[in-house]
């Protein structure tokens, strides 16, 4: 199983990996646009996505007010699970994760600062802030893999200490911002970034992070041999002939981008990037050329159903999902942490 | 039609110290050359050097004439191949697939393996006996059997020069000899390292004995191995003999002082 070889080798069980993922993602969209505060019968869904019930009074609910969650949680989900894909290659340790590296919270503190400063207010959402956010996510990344790395290799325990602490820290930079702002308003939109969560999608909003999903993880497929290459650890990767440090350098730079875009509109939404590429590794293996499209579809689904439950399982509250899948996320980081091997290569 | 040569090789520390000095070395075309010295005589720092992990800070490492230090990694991975000491792959990458990753220096990287490829891997797998391990991960092996893998991966690397460090580290006695084997069938050039003087002298062509970075004797094993040497170098009394069926020399230590069994005579 080489980069395109899942394919040969198992072709009937990575189509039905794939062909149930994505059944089960059309699934987990119409149960979304159906459910909610306002239940409506998924026939009468199907009917006004595909126009053929133009006078339903339930119209404006499925087409203006979930499906443009709905897409949106599609379109982070599957980024945050490429991402956290990628940062697990480029630190071969699976218990790396974009929130757990502080790349998260580095993309909200640059996000933040934007918003309090005013930063090009008129282009805010479409321009300052994903930038912005990808600066800062760039910026924690590098201090996160700087720290693990000081002294030899990268182990679990320093990798982990380093996000923590580099999260820790531009939290309170965050606060800090926030209470030396003078004006309240900020309050609710910060607590947004710092949560996470889908409830301010837009129709107007799905453009930029789509655009850079669709490209960044085009662009990592072709990375599917380097990426692999990685795996083997540094020295190994470059007697096979990868000029590590370019390489990890614009991984890096295509990781931050992602992760800041996303960020930008749906706030630090965690575990997503650690949970879907286990399981999908451990469904299709490791070769990222196979494993990439898996996770994918994999992180869609789970978004846009961990979305759906932060809409209903509390209604009319609606929960911000970053605090979801932190309760099911959380537990299954200890879980992983617990079950790694003694002395297992970080 | 490959030659190795080292000139001048020096490799040092920022504080001054040389853990590799002013080295030369040549391993002629399909010659086994072996490395021995005691720990921490420099053989991994000269073996890094000359795989190009470790950028030598005086003098030159050069393959068929050509500067190891111009030519880029990925043109190098072509022509090297390299057997690390611990060969670890993370997350339970197939055996398969980690020995396909001898194919990377020989395509564009976005580029995936064809059926020539695919062939390359099968034929490495079945040359080293672990065909049946292919699509078990490469984590779950014994360490003789990682080793293997390593080196149907350098074989599917086609190099011209392959560069094992400590290839026998931790294995078992058996698997000892049929890695040494194995790379002596292979046809290529090879460099490495050893650590047991016995099997040194069995399967290297010509050996280099390091000392605190430097060589202080190379030659055929037959005019390296001598009771003196070993005491020089490794500060042990040692017998060397001419094996009465291999005709290699073999190094028996003789124990000094008090605790072991008296010396008969």
């Amino acid at each position: 199983m080489t980069c395109r070889a899942s394919a040969p080798r198992r072709p009937l069980g990575y189509v039905l990996v794939l062909g149930g993922l994505a059944a089960l993602l059309a699934v987990a969209v119409l149960a979304a646009l159906a459910l909610g505060s306002v239940r409506i019968p998924p026939g009468q869904v199907l009917d006004i996505l595909t126009g053929r019930a133009e006078a339903s009074p339930f119209r404006t609910i499925v087409l203006d007010v979930r499906l443009p969650r709905v897409l949106l949680g599609i379109v982070v989900g599957a980024g945050l699970a490429v991402i956290g894909t990628v940062l697990q290659a480029l630190v071969r340790n699976q218990l790396a994760d974009p929130f757990l590296l502080g790349v998260s919270s580095g993309a909200s503190t640059g996000a933040v600062l934007v918003i309090v400063l005013g930063i090009g207010a008129s282009l805010a959402t479409t321009v300052t802030i994903p930038a912005a956010a990808f600066a800062g996510a760039l910026l924690s990344l590098l201090l996160v893999y700087t720290l693990a790395r000081g002294g030899g290799g990268i182990t679990t325990n320093r990798l982990v200490l380093a996000g923590v602490a580099v999260s820790y820290v531009l939290s309170a930079l965050t606060s800090l911002i926030l209470v030396t702002s003078a004006r309240a308003d900020h309050l609710q939109e910060v607590l947004y970034w710092t949560l996470g969560g889908l409830g301010a999608a837009r129709w107007d909003m799905l453009a930029l992070p789509a655009i850079t999903l669709v490209a960044g993880t085009a662009v990592l497929l072709t990375l599917a041999r380097p990426l692999d290459l990685l795996l083997v650890g540094e020295e190994g990767a470059t007697v096979l002939g990868l000029d590590t440090a370019r390489f990890r350098a614009a991984v890096f730079v295509l990781a931050s981008l992602m992760t800041g875009v996303l960020v930008a509109y749906s706030g630090a939404i965690g575990f997503v990037g650690l949970m879907v590429p286990h399981m999908a590794r451990m469904a299709v293996g490791a070769a990222h050329r196979a494993l990439l499209p898996v996770v994918a579809l994999g992180g869609a689904v789970f978004l846009v159903l961990a979305d759906l439950a932060a809409r209903t399982l509390a209604a009319p509250q609606d929960i911000p999902v970053g605090v979801l899948t932190a309760l099911t996320g959380g537990p299954f980081f200890l879980w992983m942490l617990r079950r790694r091997p003694e002395g297992a290569p970080a | 039609m490959t030659t190795l040569r080292t000139e001048g090789l020096s490799y040092g520390t920022g504080e001054g110290r040389h853990l590799v000095d002013a080295v030369d070395l040549t391993a002629a075309d399909g010659e086994t050359v072996g490395l021995v010295g005691p720990n921490g005589s420099g053989k991994t720092t000269l073996l890094r050097c000359v795989y190009g992990t470790l950028r030598p800070t005086h003098g030159r490492v050069l393959l068929d004439g050509d500067d190891l230090a111009t030519l880029p990694v990925k043109a190098r991975a072509q022509r090297i191949a390299t057997v690390p000491q611990d060969g670890h792959a993370g997350f339970e990458l197939t055996v398969g697939q980690v020995v396909a990753m001898g194919r990377a220096p020989h395509k564009r990287f976005w580029e995936a393996d064809g059926a020539a490829d695919t062939a390359l891997v099968t034929e490495a797998l079945a040359r080293v006996g672990i065909t049946a391990l292919e699509p078990r991960t490469f984590a779950s092996l014994s360490g003789g059997e990682r080793q293997r893998a390593l080196v149907a991966r350098a074989l599917v690397q086609q190099p011209s020069l392959v560069v094992l460090d400590e290839p026998t580290n931790h294995l078992d006695i058996r698997y000892q000899l049929e890695i040494l084997s194995l790379v002596r069938e292979l046809g290529t050039t090879n460099l490495l390292a050893l650590h047991d003087l016995n099997l040194a002298a069995y399967y290297c062509d010509r050996l280099y004995v390091l000392k605190d970075g430097r060589v202080v004797a190379s030659g055929t094993p037959e005019e390296v191995l001598t009771a003196e040497l070993l005491g020089e170098v490794y500060g042990v009394a040692a017998e060397v003999s001419a094996h009465p069926k291999t005709g290699a020399p073999t190094v028996v230590y003789l124990p000094e002082g008090p605790g072991g069994r008296t010396l008969l005579t």
